[in-house]
């Protein structure tokens, strides 16, 4: 039995079927807790009569998404337009693979796993334009146009911050990189609070969240690139849009706090609540914030975080010639 | 530099905005859930037109039958059956004919004074509302001279067919007088 768990397929195969399970289960409190969070923002309950407190309301919501009619829309292109939904949601178990929740709770150590997840959620554009294209809509069109050159430029300063990471850690490893912020005063982010603050802002565009959440712009273009969607096609790309969210602050409370690094009594809980905390504000940025204009979404890119970036990671550079 | 400045003024607001947001979420909560609570400020509930009783007789409402609300009604949705006592015969109010509005009441300056009801005893048969095609403008309410009718405070009002929503508002008044009655008694 030992000699089987030593196997590292099954272990992979353990390891990808127990982030699926927290996958979807993540999903359900993360709708609930974004539903929680405005409503407690406007001074609403939220979701309150399916169970206590409304903790079932996603679960009522999954269902319905499950028991309803998938509709292609005329004119649309059958294949594509079904392969978006799929190919948005599969990149991401393994991008969850490379994400230490501690030392031994990591699905598989890599050593290029920050360039792995990088990869891979970048996938999601392509997921987004094909559901714009296949959807013969012009909203879907529209909202993929946009997904595609936000997630272009916002990638570039997600990179470079990591970079800076990286050089620091002399690592792509991100169980290297949180094992070298032992100690709540060696976290990264008190050396790079600037990288943290673009890391953030760049991770709240690339997840399309608002006040970034111009390609499905409710007010403008319906919905965007899942205007045609429905049932369990638009239930996909909400999931992959929550996991994405998670993704992005794992990797963000590893490479600037440390990972499973706590106070005290370190383990995977610090990294879940860490990873929580994140998306709380995450979530309060969405309820406080407008959305962006195109071109300010653009300007704040181009002429801000880009040359921020590369100056922070010169610096860096510099610094750690200098001193390593 | 004047463009650094502004950046860091922008900046700035976003941290009050999130301020605003973020002490708004631990404020106390202001829906009302509804079937286990209800509001307390239903007084002010603006429903349907309903008709007022007399002070002297519940069971008789102050009307005086001079059609006002009849005609004023954008939706004609009120219609009202009265009859000169002596005649016998119920006839509709309003309009043209031997019982039309004294000059008292047709003048400028006249609104909200009773028109002598003259020498005619009259006695009104019946007071219907048709609520569907109600737009609750509060026409009948404001120019009825007599103020006898009121706005319900049915927010609660459901049905299931549209015959549900034709009120015979005399038989309201009846029927709320005679149940209010035997609560008096009881």
């Amino acid at each position: 039995m030992t000699a089987l768990l030593a196997n590292p397929l099954v272990q992979l195969v353990i390891a990808l079927l127990a982030l699926l399970g927290f996958v979807g289960l993540n999903g359900l409190v993360l709708v609930w807790m974004e539903r929680k969070v405005v409503g407690f923002i406007q001074r609403r309950p939220g979701p309150f009569e399916v169970g206590p407190h409304g903790l079932l309301q996603p679960l009522a919501d999954a269902l319905k998404l499950i028991g309803k009619q998938l509709v292609t829309p005329r004119g649309a292109d059958r294949p594509l337009f079904w392969l978006a939904p799929i190919l948005s949601v599969m990149p991401v178990p393994l991008c969850f693979l490379p994400i230490p929740f501690s030392p031994l709770l990591t699905g598989m150590e890599l050593n290029v796993g920050v360039v792995l997840i990088l990869a891979f959620s970048g996938l999601n554009v392509l997921a987004l334009c094909l559901a714009g294209w296949g959807s013969n809509n012009k909203y879907s069109l529209l909202g993929a146009a946009r997904a595609v050159s936000q997630s272009v430029a916002y990638e570039i300063p997600l990179l470079l911050t990591v970079l800076c990471i990286a050089f620091q850690s002399g690592s792509l490893n991100l169980n290297v990189i949180a094992g070298h912020q032992s100690g709540i005063l060696h976290w990264n982010l008190w050396v790079q609070p600037l990288a943290f603050v673009m890391f953030f802002i760049a991770a709240t565009a690339e997840t399309n969240r608002a006040p970034f959440d111009l390609p499905e712009a409710e007010s403008e273009l319906t919905a965007g690139h899942h205007t045609e969607y429905s049932g369990m096609g638009f239930g996909l790309f909400m999931l992959a849009e929550y996991m994405y969210m998670i993704i992005i602050c794992g990797m963000a409370a590893v490479l600037f706090m440390g990972g499973w690094d706590g106070p005290v009594a370190p383990g995977w809980w610090w990294m879940v609540i860490k990873i929580y905390a994140m998306l709380a504000a995450m979530m309060w940025f969405r309820w406080t914030f407008p959305r962006v204009r195109f071109d300010q979404l653009l300007n704040v890119c181009w002429k801000w975080l880009i040359p921020l970036g590369l100056a922070n990671l010169l610096a860096t550079a510099l610094i750690m010639k200098l001193v390593g | 530099m004047a463009t650094l400045g502004q950046t860091i003024k922008s900046l700035w607001s976003m941290v009050v905005g999130m301020k605003v947001t973020g002490i708004e979420f631990f404020k106390p909560k202001l829906t009302v859930h509804y079937p286990r609570k209800e509001v307390d400020n239903l007084g002010t509930y603006r429903g349907h037109c309903d008709l007022v009783a007399r002070e002297d007789d519940p069971l008789t409402p102050k009307c005086i039958m001079c059609g006002i609300c009849v005609d004023n009604c954008p939706s004609g949705c009120l219609s009202l059956t009265m009859h000169v006592v002596g005649e016998g015969k119920p006839r509709p109010a309003g309009g043209a004919g031997e019982l039309m509005l004294a000059q008292e009441v047709i003048l400028p300056g006249s609104i909200k004074k009773a028109p002598p009801t003259g020498k005619a005893e009259r006695v009104l048969d019946s007071f219907r509302l048709n609520y569907n095609y109600c737009s609750l403008c509060g026409l009948c309410v404001q120019n009825c001279p007599v103020s006898s009718l009121a706005w319900s405070r049915e927010a609660y009002l459901v049905g299931r067919s549209r015959q549900e929503f034709e009120f015979d508002l005399l038989a309201r008044l009846r029927a709320k007088a005679a149940s209010s009655q035997g609560v008096k008694a009881a």
